[in-house]
């Protein structure tokens, strides 16, 4: 795991600085994160990465995992779903279930801790369980702005005895009797995602993939979902392609088991057929490296999503210097302050356009590259994450104060 | 050898966490309600955190209310007005408020007609920021160090003691030109820094211009 000064060059040094002096305040104190996985999703892993730093600045971090069966699962991703706005049918015994669940997680699991940042709705009932003193706080990661009304009422029940809520956008802020902060999530520099590659490695990488680069590349890396629109994306592209000299990559995950992925995997493979200058790759899950070599080599990035959580893939091509034409959906926008930091679209039409332009103005799709990258490296690196959450523990511990001496 | 500073100048900086008070505006008649509404971390988070964030970009004379008036209500002529005020020239962040509370006012009776209301989805969510004011490792007892640490403090730390500090007693004086006049009697740093304009430069330019003018101030100095 890299060092936290390992992070200057990319944070700066004064990030490094703020965040030991930040740190210092809380020396010793217990900061407990609960959430429902280990490995897999971004929750788990940002801690991964975060609570090592924690450790290296003074600070006792913890991580529990709340425990349940196939049911329990099940039940919380109807919630998840529900909370994300897709229609779900839920049960009084499905309640019924989280409830004895969270009961049982609670005589077992050990949640002695200053302060605790509890993630999503999985865990949200530990509450219950709060010791008196402690800080607690609910992280949600997910865009509650057309949350299903049963399930948000089942869990404002718990959420509003929280001392504080952190969101990722303003947009998915609710009614609440308790303060909301807003935290966005975060890319890490130095994953292999995003770390920084030499020419010759990324060039062997593209060899290695057969991706020819004798051509400016525009490129979306993002699963084969319809909600990502890659038929969208193959349209606009082929609106261009009389005026350009360019070709198109659509890179995403493996869709073997998810059977609607596989749908829109062979409707993209359709309707790329024929047309030398498109091409659909899939790549296993632990492709970081690669996904990051070609991001690096592509000329554009796309991210055409018609729907979206926070969008982080937007940061991390960002983060790469690169030009970025998105959808304004979700918390994109957050990203993307368009024609400065890169460019919002709504329509197939609006993306081809933007495409054509940029090719044909690369002194102004460097400088969108430019100022995304900087605007990345202000909001949407890990250390600001970091810093968020302890300037949180910090503002709860020290009695909640508009302005706070150091 | 230059002359010490009795008192050293102790560079701090400042850190903001971001509260989302749950209130919206959909037209501008919502906006100047919240605006009315707003305490002093509000106007603060709308205000001066635009500079702050955009001090990479090209410089933005702008706060969040002229941003969105501008880029989603669509109101042009008011966007430009609201543009305009420069909160820079404000002693206190009530002041603030009572310039655009007075700008939109005006606006609402000049035009009386329908207001126009935005798209679900692209409201203004008013925030408010929880201010913590950090110290740096950065000490100056003369103007060579003095120039040293303006090469090494972060944006933040520059914003704070040249724009932010004049939000605070001595009231319009940011902190370098009161430090220079409390220890070496010059005033003439204070004149220069007192001419600066946020909305002119990005913080990284404007760094190297306070960097120029404390240079230029030290060769006068040595040289009398």
């Amino acid at each position: 795991m890299p060092k936290i000064d390992e992070y200057a060059p990319a944070a700066g040094g004064s990030a490094i600085e703020e965040l030991k002096i930040i740190a210092s305040r809380l020396k010793g104190k217990t900061i407990l994160n609960v959430n429902s996985t280990a490995v897999g999703g971004g929750v788990a892993e940002i801690l991964s990465r975060m609570l090592p730093m924690m450790t290296e600045l003074g600070i006792k971090p913890r991580w529990e995992l709340i425990k349940g069966g196939e049911d329990f699962y099940a039940v919380t991703k109807k919630f998840h779903n529900a909370l994300h706005g897709t229609r779900q049918e839920l049960t009084p015994a499905d309640f019924q279930l989280y409830r004895e669940t969270l009961k049982t997680n609670m005589e077992t699991m050990d949640l002695d801790s200053d302060i605790a940042i509890i993630h999503d709705p999985q865990p949200a009932g530990l509450i219950d369980r709060k010791p008196a003193g402690a800080k607690w706080i609910w992280r949600c990661h997910i865009d509650l702005s057309n949350r299903q009304a049963d399930v948000w009422d089942f869990l404002h029940g718990y959420v509003s005895r929280y001392d504080a809520a952190v969101i990722s956008a303003p947009s998915f802020s609710q009614q609440l009797p308790v303060k909301q902060f807003q935290v966005p999530p975060s890319i890490d520099p130095l994953a292999d995602k995003n770390k920084e590659l030499s020419d010759a490695e990324v060039s062997d990488i593209m060899r290695r993939l057969e991706i020819p680069t004798d051509k400016p590349l525009i490129s979306q890396v993002s699963r084969f979902d319809r909600l990502k629109d890659p038929l969208g994306v193959i349209e606009a592209f082929k609106k261009i392609q009389p005026y350009v000299t360019a070709r198109l990559l659509l890179v995403g995950g493996s869709a073997d088991d998810d059977p609607e992925g596989a749908q829109v995997l062979a409707e993209a493979r359709a309707a790329a057929e024929g047309n030398p200058d498109i091409i659909v790759l899939c790549l296993p899950p632990t492709s970081s490296l690669e996904i990051n070599a070609i991001q690096r080599a592509s000329t554009i990035i796309l991210q055409k999503s018609l729907k979206e959580g926070f969008g982080l893939t937007v940061s991390e091509a960002l983060w790469k210097g690169k030009p970025v034409i998105a959808g304004a959906v979700g918390g994109i926008p957050l990203q993307i302050t368009h024609k400065y930091s890169g460019i919002l679209t709504r329509t197939i039409e609006g993306t081809a356009y933007w495409m054509k332009r940029l090719l044909h103005e690369p002194a102004y799709a460097r400088k969108l590259g430019e100022n995304g990258r900087e605007h990345v490296r202000e909001n949407f690196l890990l250390t600001r994450h970091l810093r968020d959450y302890l300037l949180l523990a910090l503002y709860l511990e020290s009695g909640r104060q508009d302005f706070i001496h150091l | 050898m230059e002359r010490a500073a009795v008192e050293p100048f102790k560079f701090r900086t400042r850190l903001t966490l971001t509260e989302v008070t749950g209130r919206r505006a959909a037209n501008i008649a919502e906006l100047l309600e919240g605006i009315k509404a707003a305490d002093d971390a509000v106007i603060y988070h709308h205000t001066h955190r635009f500079i702050k964030q955009s001090h990479h970009l090209v410089p933005e004379g702008a706060n969040d209310f002229a941003y969105w008036v501008t880029n989603t209500v669509q109101a042009d002529r008011l966007g430009e007005e609201l543009t305009s005020i420069d909160i820079v020239q404000y002693n206190s962040l009530a002041d603030i408020r009572g310039a655009f509370v007075k700008m939109l006012e005006r606006h609402t009776s000049e035009n009386p007609g329908p207001i126009r209301t935005v798209a679900p989805g692209r409201e203004f969510h008013f925030m408010r920021a929880i201010r913590f004011s950090l110290p740096t490792a950065c000490s100056a007892a003369d103007y060579g160090s003095f120039i040293e640490c303006l090469r090494n403090v972060s944006a933040s730390s520059l914003y704070l003691h040249v724009f932010e500090a004049r939000l605070r007693p001595p009231y319009g004086l940011d902190d370098f030109s009161h430090w220079f006049k409390i220890n070496f009697n010059d005033e003439a740093v204070g004149k220069e820094l007192s001419r600066l304009d946020p909305y002119s430069y990005t913080l990284e330019s404007l760094r190297q211009r306070i960097i120029r003018i404390i240079e230029r101030r030290r060769a006068e100095v040595n040289r009398a």
